[in-house]
């Protein structure tokens, strides 16, 4: 994030390479509904963690409302496409994303003026509120925001894709290459925001704001600028999801879009710039595909975000450098042995955590007498044995976990213990 | 050195409650002068200097930069002016490297701005003039270290590198040899005449050595108020300053 | 809008800006103390009601409205003692996103343990009833019941504050909490307590306001918003702006709620009549009891402009 020193060419191209081969290659292989769902949105959730670490990582700004930025893009596109249906006019729909990000771009200049009078806590707060108010006056103005049913639209208005008889942009498959296609170019285009000279006062300001003051800069005013980008790339990522879904509602503007934004930048990792990549995925893994298997998913993810602010701030991108760091210095295969303790003891604890949330889920939904099907084993929540089972692994698993971290950490100096890359200190 | 005025303060008044802070405070520092500010703890230098460089503002008063009046405006609006001011305590951008750091300082005076359409590489001036002040401040070793890495001593170097990168006519330094070494604050001094050249400069300090090896001008701030003003050996002798700051002879000496 | 409408919305709002600034007073004490904004404080809030609703289905609800508030207040100290304090070290941003991370927890695991519908939890017959009655209008029991609480709460704690040992370090870190550091108080101890305390009072807010009104697992939300905006408009770390901004958004939003006139209703009694087909008529034809929910955020975009410091509080941050 900070002006590492320049890498050779090749190497540099190695990881855009790779994410344009998948990009590419994944609807093609895949083909069908989950895959190409899936797909579909962790792109989106990728545009719009970048975009979001465009303030936390970047230049140190914690907002609670950033979901308000895509979703009025969402609205701006889901509006401008009915019109496009509409009056037939030349406005082609792959450029509906664009109009999204002017919509969020407008949102971020006007509510950014006013959020960024304040800035650290203070900010924070506001944007809530801020967030609040939007999704208040979308019950309040049902011309704009479509009241509880939203706005629908459908994508295949326009006319031919490039031409192309039969590109209406109908089916998943173009609808996932259109995404891609925008994907790639917001993460291009973030990349190049960071690499010039406001991307990196910005991160002065993050680092020292009275500092940036004392070279020349108003911290106030970077922060509003940042806040535009971030916004505009937000709605960019709202119009792909309006586009894709084909409806927008408050959902897009409220409370639990912009935890969700926050959720998954800070799981991958504010300090790197494919942190919030990989926290997209991770975090699209947990509400789309968790989601399917458990209805407490949302715990379970609650939970691992508050450890990983406990354990390791800096994120996945973070724990995954550290590890990368040990294993070419050779200290990761010393700790082999205990590390495999350690994460078996983990998984230990964590299956008893699993077993008591799913009972006690269960017995919330008052199925009494119901079996539960756990791992294809049946369980009755009436009877104390799996409780007692599950407590027991949670308890034991923790208690040895933590005597073995202690164990390792007399036997074995500290090693690659670097600066962590969270990115605020 | 010429007769021209770089900055004067025009009776600063500043009180925080009801504590009367600066009471009254006027000077002149002349153009390409080092002028050299002592007083002992609680006389207010630090308030001074915040007054000045637009951290705080004054309850009553004016300050002038090279005659345009710069009372209470933002810090960076002073920057933009040609103030700039270093840090007692360190104030470096501590997530970013040391030639990051250097250029940023350099970004605005180089006229770049809020750019976000031009490639940061590709600036060859501020890249060349961040790669000159790392040779001139002795961090060319630790051009790619991570600021919050480097020892006191080296952070204190990038400090007033950051400060004086702007080529700011005039500089405020607030003690710049804090919590140094004999052999450091000796090789800061010789640092600071190599890079403040032909600048004006006002320094709080309370290494005496320094402060007597450095100024042309010394100002004696006791309880917000300037006790006297003038050539060091002036300083030294007047017995004001003695009774309130420096001391009498048997005191002198440690 | 006559005397006795106008009557009872200043009670109705002074009660429930009374329930407010219950909840503020504890976050502003745990901002000014710890300088960490609890951002779990509203689910402490709605914790406090299902451990009332809990605890009156075993033993009912007066032993309810002591106990929860005990023992949230004690989870609260727990996660002080077992979170808090190890990110403190980390700074503001760390402990925000901690809490931010434990309301998320909260809001879900209530959900796994009650389940999503809302529970039934009312307050005792014995606070059924009329009060008093203005006029014609009955002002409930139920109402003047939560403003004695509120009252007898807080008063407790100003005394507290005033003439304790504890409430004097208490002020005096609320202040300069760094010197209160350095003064040889068993620091950590007391901001266990702090936050313990603050959580309480919070938990003590839910028993009483979940009984009052409803109790499911999106109370936190909307209240914990509007609390943000008190903390906010009142300046942060200020008791007396919490308290200004908190009974000046309960008596607007009871207010608004009887006001069913809208800026365009205004604009056609001076004689402006707008045009139907104008896209302004949306935002002029709303009545301000539809813009009731909006109006503390409007609030807070108007002071953010005006004041961005808030009523009473300090310089900027950074």
């Amino acid at each position: 994030m900070s002006g590492a020193p320049p890498a050779g060419p090749l190497r540099g191209l190695a990881p855009w390479a790779g994410g344009v081969a998948l990009l590419v290659a994944v609807p093609a292989i895949f083909g069908h509904g989950f895959a190409l769902l899936l797909y579909a949105e962790c792109a989106i959730m990728v545009v719009l963690a970048l975009s979001y670490n465009l303030l936390l990582g970047a230049s140190g700004m914690l907002s609670f409302g950033h979901a308000v930025y895509s979703g009025c893009g969402a609205y701006a596109a889901i509006h401008v496409l009915n019109w496009i249906g509409r009056s037939h006019a030349a406005l082609p729909v792959t450029l509906v994303p664009l109009v999204g990000g002017l919509g969020g771009l407008l949102a971020g200049a006007t509510f950014g003026f006013l959020s960024t009078r304040r800035s650290g806590t203070a900010f924070a707060m506001i944007t809530l509120g801020l967030g609040e108010l939007v999704g208040a006056c979308s019950l309040m103005f049902p011309g704009f925001f479509g009241g509880e049913g939203g706005i629908s639209g459908n994508r295949t208005v326009g006319g031919n894709v490039f031409g192309v008889p039969g590109w209406n942009l109908g089916s998943d498959i173009q609808m996932d290459y259109l995404i891609g296609a925008w994907c790639l170019a917001c993460v291009a285009g973030m990349r190049a925001l960071l690499g010039t000279p406001l991307g990196r006062i910005a991160n002065a300001v993050r680092d020292n704001p009275e500092r940036a003051e004392f070279v020349g800069y108003s911290a106030r005013q970077v922060r509003w600028l940042m806040l535009m980008a971030s916004s505009f790339f937000a709605g960019i990522g709202g119009g792909l999801a309006a586009l894709n879904f084909e409806i927008v509602t408050a959902e897009n503007v409220g409370a639990l879009r912009s935890g969700e934004m926050l959720l998954a930048t800070f799981i991958g990792g504010a300090g790197y710039f494919h942190g919030p990549i990989l926290g997209a995925v991770v975090f699209v893994f947990f509400a789309v595909a968790l989601s399917q298997i458990t209805k407490a998913w949302q715990l379970y993810l609650g939970l691992f975000f508050v450890v990983l602010v406990l354990k390791a701030p800096g994120g996945l991108a973070d724990v995954a450098a550290r590890f990368l760091a040990q294993a070419r210095d050779g200290s990761l295969r010393r700790r082999a042995a205990g590390l495999g303790s350690m994460a078996g003891c983990l998984l230990l604890a964590l299956l008893g955590l699993i077993l008591l949330v799913e009972l006690t889920y269960h017995r919330t939904l008052e199925s009494e007498g119901e079996g539960m099907r756990l791992i294809g084993l049946g369980l009755d929540a009436a009877r104390p044995l799996p409780w007692v089972a599950g407590a027991t692994m949670l308890l034991g698993g923790g208690l040895v976990f933590r005597w073995l971290r202690r164990r390792e950490a007399q036997a074995l100096p500290r090693s690659y213990a670097g600066p962590s890359r969270a990115w605020w200190r | 050195m010429t007769d021209a005025i770089a900055l004067e303060l025009q009776d600063l008044q500043k009180s925080f409650g009801r504590t009367a802070i600066i009471r009254g405070v006027s000077l002149q520092i002349r153009a390409g002068e080092c002028h050299a500010l002592i007083g002992p703890n609680g006389a207010g230098k630090s308030t001074l200097f915040n007054l000045i460089s637009g951290r705080l503002a004054p309850d009553s008063g004016r300050i002038l930069l090279g005659g345009t009046d710069i009372t209470g405006r933002a810090p960076f609006e002073i920057y933009r002016r040609g103030l700039s001011r270093s840090f007692q305590i360190t104030n470096i951008f501590h997530n970013l490297t040391v030639f990051e750091n250097l250029r940023c300082a350099v970004l605005w005076t180089l006229g770049y701005r809020y750019a976000f359409l031009r490639r940061l590489e590709r600036l060859a001036d501020a890249r060349a003039q961040a790669e000159e002040l790392i040779e001139r401040i002795g961090l060319a070793q630790r051009r790619d270290a991570i600021a919050s890495t480097l020892t006191y001593a080296e952070q204190r170097a990038l400090e007033l590198g950051i400060t004086i990168a702007g080529g700011s006519p005039v500089i405020l330094l607030d003690e710049p040899t804090a919590g140094m070494s004999r052999s450091e604050t000796e090789r800061t001094i010789e640092l600071l005449r190599r890079l403040t050249a032909g600048r004006t400069l006002l320094m709080v300090e309370h290494d005496m050595e320094v402060v007597f090896g450095l100024a042309e001008r010394i100002s004696v701030l006791v309880y917000g108020q300037v006790i006297a003003t003038g050539a060091p050996e002036q300083i030294r002798a007047d017995t004001r300053v003695r009774e309130a700051y420096l001391g009498t002879a048997e005191t002198e000496a440690h | 809008m006559n005397l006795e409408l106008a009557l009872i919305s200043a009670l109705n709002g002074a009660s429930y800006g009374l329930l407010l600034f219950m909840l503020s007073a504890g976050l502003t004490l745990i901002f000014s103390m710890m300088g960490v904004l609890n951002f779990a404080h509203a689910s402490f809030y709605m914790l406090g009601a299902y451990g009332g609703y809990q605890i009156s289905r075993w033993v009912g609800f007066w032993p309810g409205l002591l106990l929860s508030p005990l023992f949230i207040g004690l989870i609260g100290c727990g996660v002080e003692r077992y979170g808090l304090r190890a990110l403190h070290a980390r700074g503001p941003v760390a402990e925000l996103l901690f809490t931010f991370g434990l309301s998320y927890v909260i809001v879900e695991l209530v959900q796994v343990i009650w389940g999503r519908p809302p529970v039934p939890y009312r307050l005792p017959a014995e606070l059924d009833g009329t009060l008093f009655t203005v006029y014609t209008v009955d002002f409930p029991k139920a109402r003047g019941f939560v403003m004695l609480v509120a009252a007898l709460i807080l008063g407790s704690l100003g005394a507290v504050l005033r003439y304790s040992r504890i409430g004097m370090v208490i002020q005096a870190a609320l202040s300069h909490p760094r010197t209160a550091e350095t003064l040889g108080h068993d620091v950590p101890r007391i901001h266990m307590l702090v936050f313990g305390g603050g959580t309480a009072l919070a938990a003590l807010a839910g028993s009483i306001g979940g009984a009052l009104t409803v109790t499911e697992p999106n109370m936190g939300i909307t209240i914990g918003a509007i609390l943000f905006v008190v903390i906010v408009v009142g300046g942060m770390g200020s008791l007396a702006g919490a308290f200004i901004a908190s009974l000046a958004i309960g008596e607007i939003d009871a207010f608004a709620k009887v006001i069913d006139r809208s800026p365009a209703d205004l604009l056609g009694a001076v004689g402006l009549h707008v045009d139907p087909s104008n896209p302004l008529r949306a935002v002029l034809d709303v009545t301000v009891s539809q813009a009731a929910p909006v109006l503390p955020f409007l609030l807070l975009v108007v002071v953010l402009m005006v004041r961005p410091r808030g009523l009473m509080g300090k310089r900027e941050d950074h």
